[in-house]
């Protein structure tokens, strides 16, 4: 076989505790065996992304719950401020009419 | 299907099953205790698949047997002589990184050798098989990608996996010794010569190994007479009276 790595000479011994490294957050999405749209389950931690979807299989779909997994690392979800919750939704309170309610919707055109 | 010995038959029956049950095991001491929660529970599923498989593998060895013992009986009331697993599963545990270690070196052969069941000549041995290898081909891709990932870690992890490689290798070779059970397998088209899947095996082996910078050790010598229920390890008697004390306290308790 291959020689050992040149990289990895031996190590000396260590007196204090290596530092932990905490793997990065990753939410993860599962679409269900009949759902539409991949939905948000919760969150892990994995080295990379194809640990994070392993883990996210082991994690998550365990009870057959899904047919799709998504992971996005947490880092890369941008989000809305809590605090400009008055500008940001308050208007639309009182617009009642784009809510598509006064309309009959057709049976064939199945769920929306 | 050419007429098989039936006590032959229950023989190789049960060295699937007990690979799997002592595996199974095993892996499910680590329960509660590994080092992050998203492998505590892959763990969990790991142990929890080999245990199913167990159930099948021992269910039909005691239908074969006929002499109306279970599954269960089978599991829980053979002493260490009767256990016919490989001498790889029954080894401690080690650290998180051996675990893995010998966790892949069992998957790579148990994906072959599920591979070459799926065409059994035995019906239910063919069912068995390819209701498993699925579960196992994610074992395999799981822990692959575990030693890949350690070996070419940092050096910590690089050397405790090359540590738990040496350890482990001297095991590898018995999983492709043959003996007459398996010859007479092989001759009723049940199950394939052991040997003829070391080829495969030493590819995707290999293979890994080399990706996670890990030295395969010199030399030939296998330990052996696990499977031949011959000689286990001492671990495995300690290691049943975790896994049968609750029976043996309490015959017949279930649940």
């Amino acid at each position: 076989m291959s020689s050992p790595n040149a990289a990895y000479p031996d190590t000396p011994e260590q007196t204090a505790k290596p530092k932990r490294h905490e793997w990065p957050l990753w939410e993860v999405f599962i679409r269900g065996q009949h759902g539409m749209s991949h939905r948000h389950v919760g969150s892990l931690h994995a080295a990379d992304e194809e640990m994070a979807i392993k883990n996210a299989r082991d994690v998550y779909t365990r009870r057959n719950e899904g047919v799709s997994i998504w992971v996005v690392e947490a880092r890369h979800i941008a989000a809305s401020s809590p605090s400009d919750k008055g500008p940001l939704y308050e208007p639309s309170e009182s617009k009642v009419y784009r809510h598509p309610t006064f309309f009959d919707i057709p049976d064939e055109v199945g769920a929306m | 299907m050419a007429a098989v010995d039936q006590a032959q038959l229950f023989e190789f029956l049960c060295r699937m099953g007990d690979n799997t049950l002592i595996l199974g095991h095993r892996v499910s001491e680590w329960c509660g205790h590994a080092p992050v929660l998203e492998e505590d529970i892959a763990l969990a599923n790991t142990a929890l698949d080999l245990i199913g498989q167990t159930q099948m593998w021992l269910g039909l060895a005691a239908e074969v047997e006929g002499k109306a013992r279970s599954a269960d009986d089978l599991a829980m009331l053979r002493d260490v002589w009767d256990f016919r697993n490989v001498l790889l599963v029954e080894q401690p545990n080690g650290d998180f990184g051996q675990t893995m270690m010998r966790q892949f070196l069992f998957d790579a052969w148990h994906l072959e050798m599920l591979t070459a069941l799926t065409g059994s000549s035995h019906e239910q041995i063919a069912a068995i098989a390819a209701k498993s290898i699925k579960e196992v081909q994610y074992h395999v891709e799981r822990s692959g990608d575990t030693v890949i990932g350690l070996g070419d870690g940092t050096s910590e992890s690089h050397q405790r996996m090359q540590q738990a490689l040496t350890l482990l290798w001297p095991y590898v070779g018995e999983m492709f010794l043959g003996d007459a059970v398996d010859d007479a397998m092989a001759a009723a088209g049940i199950a394939p010569n052991p040997a003829t899947l070391r080829a495969a095996y030493d590819a995707r082996v290999g293979a890994v190994l080399a990706e996670a910078t890990l030295s395969i050790p010199d030399g030939g010598f296998a330990h052996k007479g696990g499977k031949t229920g011959f000689q286990h390890s001492e671990h495995l008697g300690h290691m049943l009276t975790q896994m049968q004390w609750l029976q043996r306290a309490y015959p017949g308790a279930s649940w």
